[in-house]
């Protein structure tokens, strides 16, 4: 076990050196050298220009560069924001919580309709609910999310009036960030209606970022179970008397869960990649849009920086799978 | 996915493989169906010109946002309506599809040849080539890969082009990935150790004796690459990162519907409504295929 986990955390090491090397020559692969960027439509005088270029290192040679440049990560430092004259580190974990509370919610939403609905489905295979989940699941999965949340809004917001429209909680309320999670601190805060707000500015975010995984874990928790239920021990099982439940709740989804949690795993990108959409659609201040609006405003840093932060977090996730995963399944290590 | 055991009739010669293929693929009803979506995509793609009953950037000013025909205020001239500038949403949809049957040949050729290539040579170099290949791909799959797509594109500036560009490099790793697995699992065979004894040379061996026994995983890759594509370039599209306005893509038009979302619903839900169903015929599709092809997943 101890050798899989350094073989598996040595893989990581060139990964993320890789990663830090794309960030890098991201600012430099841009038309015109960054100074000219960073100036925008004022442009600056050769004197400035200068004084810039030995402030901002870009006088050394690019090696040197690239050096300093993993000094600063090493060290949290992640540059400023051109527009914000902010920290990017700071920015980001300003920022991070609203993502993070949407993509947990997300992935609840997901797991929640997307286990049963799988395993209902595997039980009742080839019968009328079988199709009708899966079919359902298959349209899911063929979504274009930017669209089903405009239909969401026209619907629910729009023409039932249920939900509002944009942003985490009604400009009526305000309480210090404590956790930085709406939910938490809106009920921490004890101001009457706040939780309902923060709550209902949740509905459609979560739906439509869930959608994709949802149907992911559904049609995933299907094959697995389908798999799982043909075996001997299940046979086995059936024939001791147990009950329908005791065998399709514990014994199966028991080991058709492995492959599930991996899938769960590995939609961190998935969930990464369509919260740039879902929050740019609902004006969800979270890294997503945060993203979308720095690569408008041609705030390079930014994206620079967040570019990193987003990879590497994707990477510790899917390392943290792989290894679960060994954990679990032996099989995996001895490769 | 109904599981009808039919029993086959001693047959004199095997059949084609092309007959073997139909015969599996024809079994899976929603995977003909969405084949037959497909092929009207197609057919209207190479139409457009002729069937749209107007120019689908021609605005006509007398006709801002008028509903489909079947509601008040519409007209049978334009069925589907028009947009806020007067265009016609029928004509509109039919150019899209061209835009996007496009998008996704193209995306699918570059990657899936570039990944072929780069997953046939880890396969067949030695192993540090092999090492640094798949880091790289590691690399490129550790950014979700619409944000990488968005990245690119700011570097190389928005435009069609440059989206499909950009979705091809971010699709390659799967191909790579692949195709480099297939042909691991194939380099131990037999038949390529006899191939390599009789003299074979190594572009031989990689293109002729194993690449086509690696295919059918990359056929239903390809097919459902086809799809994301489609859906990545909807998407960069509705960020104002893809196909500029006034170009009839189905998500640059959704870009453009927005902010009539709650007084015409029809220009927003009509585009979508395209994507959807063209995604949704393709993935369909790619469910048969890949029933059809791949032995192991058979009949499951």
């Amino acid at each position: 076990m101890l050798k899989y986990l350094a073989s598996r955390l040595l893989t990581f090491v060139p990964t993320f050196i890789g990663v830090t090397l794309i960030s890098f020559a991201f600012i430099r692969m841009l038309p015109g050298d960054p100074i000219t960027v960073m100036a925008g439509e004022r442009g600056v005088s050769p004197e400035r220009y200068q004084e810039l270029m030995v402030q901002l290192g870009f006088d050394q040679p690019v090696y040197v560069q690239y050096f300093e440049y993993l000094k600063g990560i090493v060290q949290g430092d992640l540059g400023m924001s051109f527009v914000t004259k902010k920290p990017v580190w700071d920015e980001f974990f300003a920022l991070f919580p609203a993502t993070l509370e949407l993509s947990l919610c997300a992935m609840i939403f997901a797991v929640g309709l997307g286990l049963p609905a799988g395993v209902i489905a595997a039980v009742n295979r080839g019968k009328f609910f079988d199709r009708a989940l899966m079919s359902t699941a298959l349209v899911g999965y063929s979504m274009p999310i930017f669209w089903w949340a405009l239909l969401l809004i026209i619907v629910v917001s729009g023409w039932l009036g249920l939900t509002p429209v944009s942003g985490r909680i009604s400009l009526m309320f305000y309480f210090p960030d404590t956790t930085g999670f709406m939910l938490i601190d809106s009920l921490l805060s004890g101001q009457k209606g706040a939780f309902s707000s923060a709550l209902s500015h949740l509905i459609l975010p979560t739906i439509v970022l869930g959608t994709i995984p949802l149907a992911v874990i559904a049609r995933q928790t299907r094959s697995a179970m389908l798999e799982v239920l043909s075996e001997d021990y299940i046979r086995t099982a059936r024939a001791k008397g147990l009950s329908p439940y005791g065998i399709n709740g514990i014994h199966a989804l028991r080991n058709a869960l492995i492959p599930v949690i991996t899938v769960i795993g590995l939609s961190v990108g998935t969930l990464l990649a369509g919260a740039i959409l879902t929050e740019t659609i609902f004006s969800w201040p979270g890294i997503g849009k945060w993203m979308v609006d720095s690569i408008f405003r041609r705030d390079y840093p930014v994206v620079q920086g967040g570019l990193l932060l987003i990879a590497v977090m994707v990477m510790i996730v899917n390392l943290t799978v792989d290894m679960l995963y060994g954990f679990i399944n032996p099989k995996i290590r001895k490769r | 996915m109904a599981d009808t055991v039919q029993q086959e009739p001693d047959m004199q010669a095997r059949p084609g493989r092309l007959t073997e293929f139909w015969h599996y693929f024809r079994e899976n009803r929603g995977a003909v169906f969405g084949l037959w979506v497909f092929a009207i995509f197609v057919a209207v793609a190479i139409l457009a010109d002729v069937i749209a009953p107007h120019d689908p950037t021609e605005q006509f000013r007398q006709h801002l946002l008028q509903p489909p025909f079947w509601q008040e205020g519409g007209t049978t001239a334009f069925l589907l309506g028009t947009d806020a500038v007067g265009r016609d949403m029928l004509s509109r949809l039919l150019h899209g599809a061209r835009y996007s049957f496009y998008v996704g040949i193209v995306v699918v050729a570059v990657a899936a040849s570039g990944g072929i290539l780069i997953g046939l040579i880890a396969g067949f170099a030695p192993k540090w080539v092999d090492t640094i290949i798949m880091r790289v791909m590691d690399i490129i799959l550790a950014f979700p890969s619409l944000l990488l797509a968005l990245v690119l594109v700011a570097i190389l500036g928005p435009s069609l082009t440059n989206a499909m560009i950009a979705i091809a490099i971010v699709l390659q790793p799967h191909y790579v990935r692949l195709t480099r697995a297939s042909v691991m699992s194939e380099l131990s065979k037999d038949y390529v150790t006899a191939s390599r004894t009789t003299g074979a040379g190594l572009a031989r061996l990689m293109f002729i004796t194993v690449l086509p026994n690696c295919m059918s995983p990359i056929i239903v890759q390809g097919a459902l690459s086809f799809s994301t594509a489609i859906l990545d370039a909807a998407a960069l599209g509705f960020l104002g990162m893809g196909a500029q306005p006034p170009t009839p893509e189905w998500g640059t038009m959704l870009a453009e519907a927005r902010e009539f979302i709650l007084r015409a619903w029809w220009v927003v839900t009509f585009p979508g409504l395209a994507i959807l169903i063209t995604v949704l015929a393709i993935n369909l599709m790619g469910d048969g295929l890949r029933d059809a092809l791949d032995p192991k997943l058979k009949r499951s």
